[in-house]
């Protein structure tokens, strides 16, 4: 007697969950999201710090701002000789106030779900 | 001393620069990020077919009962079900439960002289450490998905909340990456550290650990710190999934490709290694076969086809000889 058709239809299964990613996909084409820059935000031309930096690391830089903040009661974000007051609502989501069509874009894209909405406000979107 | 630790971290961090110098300093990235994923992957599932289907090849042998429960027997003797079982549905049992909480490692015991006796000691350590690592790396791999899947499904965004539960941070932390560093190092620890161990490893034995510990580094180092630009990196994941190949514009961090190198190492060192336990568990006569051997007549597979002469044809062949020369017969 031999197993081997147990341990055949074993590898099948195995390989199934392998390759899911390729047949759950099935070879469409898709393209990164492009955040959207509101009309304020075209306006302001440039971010708190450079895009390099804030593509990568804004999550950082709010990191900072809020322990400042909630710890040390420093309200204002000094940088590039530009003085900013450091608050999620106020100061990011008042040049970004699309949230949807900027930071719901790449969040979505990449599966991150920022728990800050839980508490902080962000503009209304208008359609 | 054994040095062969040494060897095998010599070895990760040979092919840690091979990736840093070549994706990063002579700019191949087309080689790093397209080539040699779907290099390792054709060689990881050419390699497990291999492998298993040479397993597959062999016979199954006669039931081995090494087991720690009371076998079947009179109806007022208990069974231990699990640990020895009887029946399919037993058998099954005792394999979820091996495959899915270790229970061969939670068994582990050490052997020592206490004064002048021997005695055997229960150990949870290696039990532990190995659950430790082996859930956390499955979160890890399963979060992962998120980089090659678009829509990202509903399981990988459970997964992601409950692991990031602690809200440590931002990015915040994930406990399961925290957990596989910490479960590869102190299994190790243990190898490097307990003399028994020691004296009993191979090169072959560090190799994957301090792999895996490399691509958990690399890839808290990403997160965490040096930062990486995770919308590319799944641009270039994407490609790699539907088949629309291309480095996304300006390329990624050195950093990412060495991750990536180590994952192609790793997945190519799968079949042709221990780790190949991942297939093995399944297949181990020890733990897959019921104990009924009392019950059901188990024929060796390998024994050669034997063409039988009975007395009776014998009788019938050569019964006039016999009658002539005296002999008595048994049917006139
Ligand atoms: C003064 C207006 C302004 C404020 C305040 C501001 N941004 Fe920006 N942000 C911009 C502009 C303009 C750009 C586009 C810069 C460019 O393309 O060079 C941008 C770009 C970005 C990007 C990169 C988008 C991309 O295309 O990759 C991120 C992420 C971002 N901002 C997040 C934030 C966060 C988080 C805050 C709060 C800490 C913030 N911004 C505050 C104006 C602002
Ligand atoms: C449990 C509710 C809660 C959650 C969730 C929360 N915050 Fe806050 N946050 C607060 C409170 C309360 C303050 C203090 C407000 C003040 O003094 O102006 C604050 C202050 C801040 C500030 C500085 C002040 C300001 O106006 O923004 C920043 C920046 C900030 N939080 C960022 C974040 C980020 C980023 C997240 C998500 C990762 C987050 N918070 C999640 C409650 C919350
Ligand atoms: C260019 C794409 C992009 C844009 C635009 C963007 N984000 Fe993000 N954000 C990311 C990525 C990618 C991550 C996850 C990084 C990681 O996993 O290492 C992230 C993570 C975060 C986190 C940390 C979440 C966590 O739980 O770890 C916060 C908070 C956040 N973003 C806030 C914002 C806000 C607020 C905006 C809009 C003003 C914004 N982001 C716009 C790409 C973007
Ligand atoms: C054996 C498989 C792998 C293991 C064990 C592994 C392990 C890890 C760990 C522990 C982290 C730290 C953050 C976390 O906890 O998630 C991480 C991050 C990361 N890994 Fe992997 N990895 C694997 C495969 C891959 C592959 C195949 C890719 C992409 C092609 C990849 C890309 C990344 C990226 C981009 C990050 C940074 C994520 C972020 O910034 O949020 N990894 N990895």
């Amino acid at each position: 007697m031999s197993d081997k058709p147990k341990i055949i239809i074993g590898l099948v299964v195995f390989f199934a969950l392998f390759t899911f990613p390729f047949w759950y996909n099935h070879g469409k084409a898709t393209s990164a999201p492009e955040p959207l820059l509101s009309a304020k935000a075209k306006e302001a031309k440039q971010c708190v710090r450079d895009v390099e930096y804030m593509r990568t690391e804004h999550m950082q830089l709010l990191d900072g701002w809020r322990d400042r903040t909630v710890r040390d009661a420093q309200r204002v974000y000094e940088i590039n000789g530009k003085e900013y007051v450091a608050s999620l609502s106020n100061t990011c989501m008042e040049c970004h106030d699309n949230k949807a069509d900027f930071c719901d874009r790449c969040h979505e894209y990449t599966s991150v779900n920022p728990y800050c909405w839980d508490c902080h406000t962000y503009p209304e979107e208008k359609k | 001393m054994n040095v062969n630790y040494l060897y095998s971290l010599l070895a990760v961090v040979v092919l840690g620069l091979v990736a840093y110098v070549g994706a990063g300093a002579a700019g191949l990235q087309g080689v790093f990020g397209i080539f040699l994923p779907y290099l390792a992957v054709v060689i990881f599932v050419a390699g497990f077919v291999y492998r298993v289907m040479d397993w597959a090849k062999s016979p199954v042998p006669f039931r081995i009962p090494t087991t720690s429960g009371q076998q079947q027997s009179l109806d007022w003797i208990k069974q231990n079900k699990l640990d020895n079982p009887s029946t399919l549905l037993g058998v099954l049992g005792r394999m979820f439960l091996e495959i899915v909480t270790f229970r061969s490692l939670f068994k582990n015991s050490r052997v020592e002289l206490v004064g002048d006796r021997i005695s055997y000691k229960w150990v949870v350590w290696l039990w532990l450490f190995a659950i430790l690592f082996h859930y956390s790396f499955l979160a890890v791999v399963v979060r992962h998905l998120r980089f090659f899947l678009e829509p990202v499904p509903f399981f990988v965004q459970a997964i992601e909340q409950i692991d990031g539960i602690l809200q440590v941070g931002l990015p915040g932390v994930f406990i399961s990456g925290v957990t596989l560093l910490a479960g590869a190092v102190l299994l190790l620890l243990r190898r490097i550290l307990l003399p028994k161990l020691n004296y009993i490893s191979k090169a072959a034995d560090y190799f994957p650990l301090l792999l895996i510990i490399g691509i958990a580094l690399t890839g808290i180092m990403m997160r965490y710190f040096t930062k990486v630009d995770v919308v590319k990196v799944k641009e270039l994941t994407m490609g790699l999934t539907t088949f629309h190949l291309g480095i996304p514009e300006g390329g990624l961090s050195a950093l990412f490709y060495v991750h990536l190198f180590f994952v192609c190492i790793l997945i190519v060192y799968i079949p042709f290694s221990k780790l190949m336990h991942m297939a093995g568990v399944f297949l181990s006569p020890t733990r897959n076969l019921a104990n009924n051997s009392r019950m059901k007549r188990h024929i060796n597979p390998w024994n050669p086809k034997v063409k039988f002469h009975t007395y009776d044809e014998y009788e019938d062949d050569f019964r006039e000889k016999m009658i002539e020369a005296g002999l008595p017969v048994e049917k006139e």
